[in-house]
């Protein structure tokens, strides 16, 4: 209390009151340590202006940042049993699916959506990290297996985007039978001819990472993503000496051969159209190539010997 | 003999035995009586103690030092073992072993974790804990008996792949998963067993076969109740209790139909009688390949891939 809270008309005093800052309104770059405001930080997909550090885009944003205009139709999985093992730590499996519901208004730790992607039809598989650090069990499993339905049937290309810890823990042993699960899945994506490419987020470690996110035709990665499959702590006490610097991160990766490229968020839309647009034979822009004329020369049997 | 800390009034039991016997140059009926009558009497103990044991017992069984390990069932069990080495690109890794034999009169391709026996052997084998030369030499090792319709055994028994800076920069998730996906490609009979210990995912890159197995003490999950207690217990102490919400025995894994049967063990776990075990294992390796004998390639494929593209639609009743 002082003379202005005190003496000083309402009017006036909100005039003069420290207003409410939502705290919130301003990050601070985990990197080079610049604080952001919100909106710009929004406007810029969530990569630091000062250092192009990339923080996690949430995964609707990210869907938006993906496809055509922003638009999409999700698909709605199938049920998958809650709770198959009855798990109890400190804590039930049970109570932890219903906070992570509850907070992310969502079924489970994966989005499966279809729509146009410059022009092209495309399905995406993304895990939302928000949902128990984007943990694979079953339902997850069930979204790859549906993604990779879906593409089947629509004839298109496949990307999956994970963004994930490894298995989910509390779902046991059929977490695990998860990575053959999708493995399986996505191979019925690429025998039938379609592009299966994975866009590496971070984290994507564990069991996500050791089964179909290293899978794709063309594996992508976002700046400094951590990738890996054992994690750096377990490692660090396994060794019992310090990580290189840079270990486990995208560039990391790609300097050891397991990714394509490593691109800047901004680029990624682009990048994608125009791998999908080369690996499928397409003329750009989502133009569909023309078929070729056959004036003269009768179709061209390889098999046939003149 | 090395004994488990439940294993304490069998062990002492059995030190009386030992006793007696030296003494029994000196004596008489008495002693005979004496040490028949312990003998029955650890024997009842070993029923009693083996036919109950908890999540955590069994993962201490599943790991015992002198329980049998993939060289000892491959050398009972394999003819004309011809073990092939590296992965073509880097190295040879010797906690994946992988060869050509003959099982029970057919030519087999023999896959498997070798933990070793000794100081000198376990780290040889790496405690048989594999990088991704290991899975890249089971990869190329499984193509190769595709190419040449062999049928394909793989015994199971890893504490998980190797966490290590080497392995991660050269793609131990990549290699993990090019081999589960060479397990679930191939179109000849894939017979896996879990034979100790089935760690996570350096377990699944052999594991995904037309039939899995799992011998009765053995374990198989999707992290170590170790690991497991430390993350969501925040204590490593927890590990019975993880050992326990993991369901990670043959009895639950089954129950749960991820694996296909579980193989009896002999009184007092595989570490007792090895032979047994080991002739138990090749029994059930055989009938699982005589119900696989006929299938043509494709459809072999197809049912495993099947098999694996259901897991997760049931959970415990």
């Amino acid at each position: 209390m002082n003379w202005l809270t005190n003496s000083v008309l309402p009017k006036i005093q909100k005039l003069v009151r420290p207003r409410e800052v939502p705290e919130n309104l301003w990050h601070k770059c985990s990197n080079c340590g610049h604080m952001i405001f919100h909106r710009d930080l929004d406007a810029n997909l969530r990569v630091c202006q000062h250092c192009g550090h990339h923080m996690r885009l949430p995964v609707k944003k990210r869907l938006e940042m993906l496809f055509d205009g922003g638009e999409y139709q999700r698909i709605e999985l199938p049920k998958t049993p809650a709770d198959p093992l009855r798990f109890r730590d400190q804590k039930r499996y049970g109570d932890r699916m219903k906070d992570a519901q509850a907070k992310t208004g969502e079924q489970d730790a994966i989005i499966v959506a279809h729509g146009r992607m410059g022009g092209l039809n495309v399905v995406i598989a993304a895990f939302n990290f928000e949902f128990m650090g984007g943990s694979m069990g079953i339902a997850v499993g069930e979204g790859i297996v549906a993604a990779a339905e879906l593409a089947v049937l629509q004839d298109a290309p496949l990307i999956v985007i994970p963004a994930s810890g490894g298995a989910r823990m509390q779902e046991g042993i059929l977490s695990l039978m998860q990575m053959a699960r999708t493995t399986v899945a996505v191979e019925k994506v690429k025998e039938k001819g379609l592009p299966y490419v994975v866009l590496l987020t971070d984290p994507t470690t564990g069991g996500v990472s050791a089964s179909f996110a290293m899978l794709g035709d063309i594996q992508i990665a976002e700046p400094g993503s951590v990738i890996g499959f054992a994690g750096a702590r377990v490692i660090e006490s396994t060794i019992r000496e310090k990580l290189p610097e840079g270990f486990q991160r995208a560039e990391y990766l790609l300097d050891h051969g397991m990714v394509d490229m490593v691109v800047p968020r901004k680029d990624l839309r682009a990048t994608l159209v125009r791998v999908l647009d080369l690996l499928l034979n397409r003329k750009p822009a989502g133009e569909v190539l023309p078929l070729p004329e056959k004036a003269d020369s009768p179709a061209r049997d390889e098999n046939v010997q003149p | 003999m090395n004994f488990l800390d439940f294993e304490k009034p069998i062990a002492e039991l059995e030190g009386k035995i030992e006793e007696l016997r030296h003494l029994s140059d000196s004596d008489e009926m008495n002693i005979a009586e004496e040490v028949a009558r312990l003998q029955a009497k650890v024997e009842k103990q070993l029923r009693a103690t083996y036919a109950k044991l908890t999540p955590w017992q069994k993962t201490q069984v599943a790991r015992h030092p002198d329980r049998p390990h993939f060289s000892n069932y491959v050398s009972a069990l394999v003819q004309d073992f011809t073990p092939l080495a590296g992965d073509r690109t880097f190295a040879e890794d010797r906690a994946i072993i992988g060869g050509l034999g003959r099982f029970r009169g057919h030519s087999v391709m023999v896959i498997g974790h070798e933990k070793g026996h000794d100081t000198e052997s376990r780290v040889r084998h790496n405690f048989g804990m594999a990088k991704p030369e290991g899975y890249r030499k089971a990869k190329r090792l499984l193509e190769m008996a595709d190419r040449f319709g062999i049928p394909v055994i793989t015994l199971v028994d890893t504490a998980g792949a190797y966490p290590g800076v080497e392995a991660e920069a050269r793609g131990q998730a990549e290699a993990i998963a090019r081999s589960i996906e060479a397990c679930l490609n191939i179109r000849v009979p894939l017979i896996s067993a879990i034979i100790g210990e089935g760690g996570s995912g350096g377990a699944i890159a052999l594991a995904a076969g037309n039939t899995v197995l799992m011998l009765e003490h053995s374990v198989y999950s999707v992290i170590s109740p170790e690991g497991c207690a430390s993350i969501l217990w925040r204590s490593g102490e927890a590990a019975k209790d993880a050992a326990e919400a993991l369901r990670l025995t043959a009895q639950d894994l089954h129950k749960l139909g991820v694996i296909d049967d579980v193989i009896p063990e002999p009184l007092g776990g595989a570490h007792r009688n090895a032979q047994q075990a080991i002739t138990a294992l090749g029994d059930a390796v055989e009938a699982a390949l005589k119900d696989l004998s006929g299938l043509e390639g494709g459809v072999l494929r197809a049912r495993r891939r099947e098999k694996f593209l259901e897991m997760g639609k049931r959970g415990l009743a």
